[in-house]
């Protein structure tokens, strides 16, 4: 087991004026480790996502990141250019929206070789041939390489979203509903791709969801959020097994059974 | 002996809110332990806590109060306190679990179901594929199976591939939870020769078995739950 953990998220609070984004949310993410946050729409599991991600500024708290190097950095502490180099090289961040994280108008193969070149890989051929190989481990045909992603269906637009993410060999992903809005076949489809690449890869990932199956299939500890603040954590199939709060107990007991 | 798994003073009960707050007491200062090369049989009618017990050791359920002690490499681990990682680790190395039924994966071919443990543990591919195969051929799985996802699987197919996961690594500890309720003679007598097989290796077994067949070839000693039952102490 590994002794140092990769986040140490401190006291992250967000208002928007008057109003709790999320409050007082403290945990440690552990290398390898996948995290869930669940809630229902509202319940600011994207606000603190955004937050630990640093795509927003939380009001008060701190976000703590181990780097290759060993050292500890604190995320809000650094500047932009350093910040936005981390993002593209040691994170990813899968949107629910695959165009918010896709360039809608260029090639599949210029969106995974995009992020290649952003860390100094130059020599075009080597970019294509990675660009193919990655296409392919997300079960997209090489021969979709010179096609958009506008001319993709849903469920390979999340694909090919979850390639341009990884082709970094990223450490940490931050994933935002990464199944909403596909059809169940997709969504399994996308399910097993994602936990074979977690485990493969040994990734360690916070993944906001609704959906408690996404939670239970991809993740080993979760967290439920209400009205912003953490309700109830702990290991995923003890939280959803035996939950101890209301509102978990009321979320859990929602499911529709098939 | 060796007693890798410590159950000492543990109490759990339900809170249902959503059912106005009502509390219901599962079992009351459950202490007992499981020695290595033993099994365990839990006892006692339906609905008296064998598999919340059981679920309670594997930190499937929280407890309310005691503690669970397993001794996990060369330390002793408390469940019943210890954080998600852990539990985790623990889970990996030193404590084995066959549920009742099989939870599935969508896309994921049983030969590979039964093969993840080992993976998990770091041992490569090829292997575990190579004792995931042996096991099952061993539990009389069809062959022509091996390659799909057990969701279609008839209810004793599944519960195979539950059994192969379970027993594939060497952990120390051994949960088994009816694992023969849904096999033929045949294979239940295969599943009898494992349990001993384990046993031989020195593995601490805590089982159900409602089987009698079963229970009376693999069983050292009956732990009745009914004595843990707080019901019991109010009827």
């Amino acid at each position: 087991m590994s002794t140092t953990p990769l986040l140490k998220v401190k006291d992250i609070s967000k208002f928007y004026g008057g109003r709790t984004g999320c409050r007082d949310v403290s945990f440690e993410l552990w290398p390898g480790e996948v995290l869930a946050i669940v809630g229902e729409s509202g319940s600011g599991k994207t606000t603190l996502l955004n937050c630990i991600s640093t795509r927003l500024l939380p009001t008060t708290g701190s976000v703590e990141y181990h780097m290759r190097d060993g050292v500890y950095r604190d995320l809000f502490r650094m500047n932009e250019a350093e910040r936005r180099f981390l993002m593209r090289t040691d994170w990813g961040f899968v949107h629910q929206n695959p165009a918010d994280g896709l360039r809608m108008t260029v090639s599949a193969g210029a969106n995974v070789g995009e992020r290649l070149m952003a860390v100094g890989n130059r020599h075009y051929g080597n970019i294509r041939e990675t660009a193919i190989d990655w296409l392919g481990r997300v079960e997209i045909d090489a021969d979709r390489v010179d096609d958009q992603p506008r001319a993709f269906s849903g469920g390979m637009r999340q694909r090919l979203q979850i390639a341009r993410n990884l082709v970094t060999g990223p450490r940490l992903v931050f994933m935002d509903e990464p199944t909403g809005g596909l059809d169940v076949s997709v969504q399994a489809r996308l399910l097993d791709l994602v936990r074979g690449l977690v485990h493969d890869l040994g990734l360690s990932a916070i993944i906001v969801t609704h959906d408690l199956a996404v939670a239970r299939l991809l993740s080993h500890r979760m967290m439920v959020m209400k009205d912003g603040q953490v309700i109830e954590q702990g290991l995923t199939d003890r939280v959803l097994d035996d939950p101890r709060e209301p509102y978990t107990q009321l979320l859990v007991s929602s499911i529709l059974q098939v | 002996m060796a007693t890798p798994l410590v159950v000492s003073e543990v109490s759990k009960s339900f809170t249902m809110h959503l059912r106005d707050g009502i509390r219901l007491p599962v079992v009351a200062d459950v202490s007992f332990s499981v020695a290595s090369g033993e099994c365990v049989v839990l006892g006692g009618p339906s609905g008296i806590g064998k598999s919340s017990l059981l679920k309670m050791i594997y930190g499937n359920y929280a407890v309310d109060t005691g503690q669970i002690l397993v001794k996990h490499e060369d330390r002793i681990v408390d469940l019943a306190s210890a954080d998600p990682r852990t539990i985790l680790d623990v889970r990996r190395a030193t404590l084995g679990y066959v549920s009742q039924f099989l939870r599935t994966v969508p896309r994921v071919a049983a030969l590979d179901v039964v093969a993840e443990p080992l993976l998990a543990r770091g041992e490569n591919a090829a292997s575990a594929r190579k004792r995931a195969a042996d096991l099952l051929a061993k539990l009389n799985l069809p062959r022509e199976l091996w390659q799909l996802p057990p969701a279609t699987f008839s209810g004793g197919e599944q519960q195979r591939v539950n059994i192969a996961r379970g027993f594939i690594t060497d952990h120390a500890i051994l949960l088994l939870d009816e694992p023969t309720a849904s096999l033929d003679a045949i294979n239940r007598r295969v599943v009898i020769g494992m349990i001993e097989e384990k046993k031989e290796r020195g593995v601490a077994l805590l089982g159900i078995f409602h089987d009698e067949e079963v229970r009376d070839a693999v069983g050292d000693r009956i732990l009745d739950v009914s004595k843990f039952s707080p019901r019991k102490a109010a009827a």
